[in-house]
């Protein structure tokens, strides 16, 4: 008998994983943006000294990730399992990271939905009991991505109005069963529930309108989640989508109201990543993508805004475009997904 | 004895649930699309005309130069000057400024060969890290190739059609 299991979609976790240590880096046009100082650390150069994009967002992700060991304290030998994925074919990022640092790997991927599907695969584990610290993470590359699902990054062309612009960005945090390691004052963040999406095809076929594409999928997991737990969407400070960018954002809250959802507590409880990690003048169209998105945003100033005591409550719901490079060109449309984990400070 | 299954009409079904499904993904398509900021198409295509405007007045005008000044026949000077663009879009590709000129002048710069030039040297500096010759060997053309196959196979259709008209008037 599944009793952790609450609802259709929704799981809640009885240990209450906490979250004990985090780290991000960002790329240029991250530390150009209005959430350049969340960052723990910012690249001059997107090549950040290597040879090779994929090499550059290898090097950012084990950044990120040894910042968030460091933070909680720990050495990479108490990380009992290493949860992680990106963009790249056969998350190339990732086990090539996990190659270097040589903790345990499962590798993720879940397109733009990885960070959260790590941070709910990974308090899965703590409650089961499988372990006792997880690191979960993600990362993405605008270059990589470009060269892998666009043009050659040099190509010249104009960008569509809805193409969004996929961040250089990594983020990771370590989850355990035990608080230790928090320092005084701070307020320590733990992840209560979950829910996991399901695939939600809304036909659409044009690869640079991803925000609606994405939008139906997170409508359908966040409407899930509020019936599973019997909560209002006013129960969190904040929910907050990964990267539906600005026209995926105005999309989901129209169909948000039409779901019949109180439209004041739509706008003022509901927010997404990819429209707070750049300005619109930074010439980034459709607003942030990638996994980066919704991980630097959440291990930046969402966690920092929790730890400091400002926002309690949040829900976070990366979303993602399951894709592939073969599925575009065989005339597929872009199946979406978005996974809901809420978290609370304590 | 394994159920049977009417055939026809599960295919009847099935074609009725394509269709549906159609109709939903053009309906949604419609409503994503009002949340979509258009471009501004007048202010692109100005752009475009007057930088490819330029290009091409300046380029005229290096041509009378050479056949002028310089002697050149007319055939010799449009070689030249169509070098000399193809080599300045490359050296700009390179230098990592070509995606920013043409991000404004969109096809005004990438109509004219320039354009040819900016696709074949961006694939080459993009997969130079997979090799020389199984990386930028063989993914030079990605952009360029499937644009000369396009290119070649119409002109041939337009060929034999040509061919047949004038040998009917004939």
């Amino acid at each position: 008998m599944a009793h952790k299991k609450k609802g259709s979609q929704t799981v809640v976790f009885e240990k209450k994983p906490y979250i004990i240590g985090r780290g991000n880096i960002g790329g240029k046009k991250e530390s150009e943006g209005p959430l350049a100082a969340c960052f723990d650390q910012l690249l001059d150069d997107d090549m950040f000294g290597e040879k090779s994009w994929e090499k550059a967002e290898c090097k950012m992700l084990q950044t990120a990730m040894e910042r968030a060991i460091h933070r909680a304290k720990l050495k990479k030998e108490n990380i009992d399992i290493m949860l992680s994925g990106d963009l790249i074919n056969q998350i190339m990022t990732s086990s090539f990271a996990a190659r270097d640092l040589h903790i345990p790997f499962l590798g993720l991927y879940g397109a733009c939905s990885t960070m959260t599907e790590s941070l709910v695969i990974g308090s899965m584990l703590i409650d089961g009991g499988f372990a006792q610290n997880i690191m979960a993470s993600a990362s993405s590359h605008f270059c990589t991505a470009e060269r892998q699902f666009r043009m050659p990054v040099e190509h010249g062309n104009q960008r569509p109005t809805s193409a969004q612009w996929t961040a250089t960005a990594a983020g990771a945090v370590v989850l355990s069963e035990k608080p230790f390691s928090i320092p005084e004052g701070m307020r320590v963040v733990r992840a209560t529930d979950a829910t996991i999406g399901k695939v939600i095809d809304a036909g659409i076929k044009d690869a640079n309108q991803m925000g609606a594409a994405m939008a139906p999928s997170a409508v359908d997991t966040l409407l899930n989640h509020l019936q599973d737990t019997g909560r209002a969407i006013d129960y969190y400070d904040l929910v907050l989508t990964g990267d539906l960018g600005f026209i995926g954002k105005d999309i989901m809250t129209d169909l948000l109201i039409d779901a019949g959802l109180n439209a004041e507590k739509v706008y003022a409880h509901y927010d997404d990543c990819g429209t707070m990690l750049f300005s619109k003048d930074q010439d980034v169209h459709g607003g942030g993508s990638g996994c980066g998105c919704s991980a630097a945003v959440f291990t930046g100033k969402i966690m920092q805004q929790m730890e400091q005591g400002k926002i309690s409550r949040i829900l976070l719901m990366s979303t993602g475009a399951l894709l592939s490079t073969i599925s575009s060109f065989q005339g597929e449309s872009i199946p979406g997904i978005a996974h809901a984990i809420a978290l609370e400070v304590e | 004895m394994p159920t049977r299954i009417n055939i026809d009409g599960g295919k009847e079904q099935e074609k009725n649930n394509a269709r549906k499904k159609k109709e939903i993904a053009k309906a949604y398509g419609r409503y994503a699309k009002q949340f979509t900021p258009r471009p501004r198409y007048l202010a692109n295509c100005l752009k475009a005309f007057f930088t490819g405007g330029a290009i091409c007045t300046l380029a005229l005008a290096a041509q009378n130069y050479l056949t002028g000044s310089r002697g050149l026949s007319q055939q010799d000077a449009g070689t030249y000057v169509t070098i000399g663009l193809i080599v300045i879009a490359q050296l700009l590709t390179a230098f990592g400024v070509f995606d920013v000129i043409a991000k404004f002048a969109g096809a005004g710069v990438i109509v004219p060969i320039t354009g040819f030039a900016n696709s074949m040297v961006a694939p080459a500096i993009e997969y130079k890290k997979e090799g020389p010759v199984l990386g930028a060997g063989a993914k030079l053309f990605t952009v360029a190739g499937p644009v000369l196959v396009c290119g070649i196979t119409s002109s041939m259709v337009v060929g034999i059609i040509y061919w047949f008209i004038e040998r009917q008037a004939g």
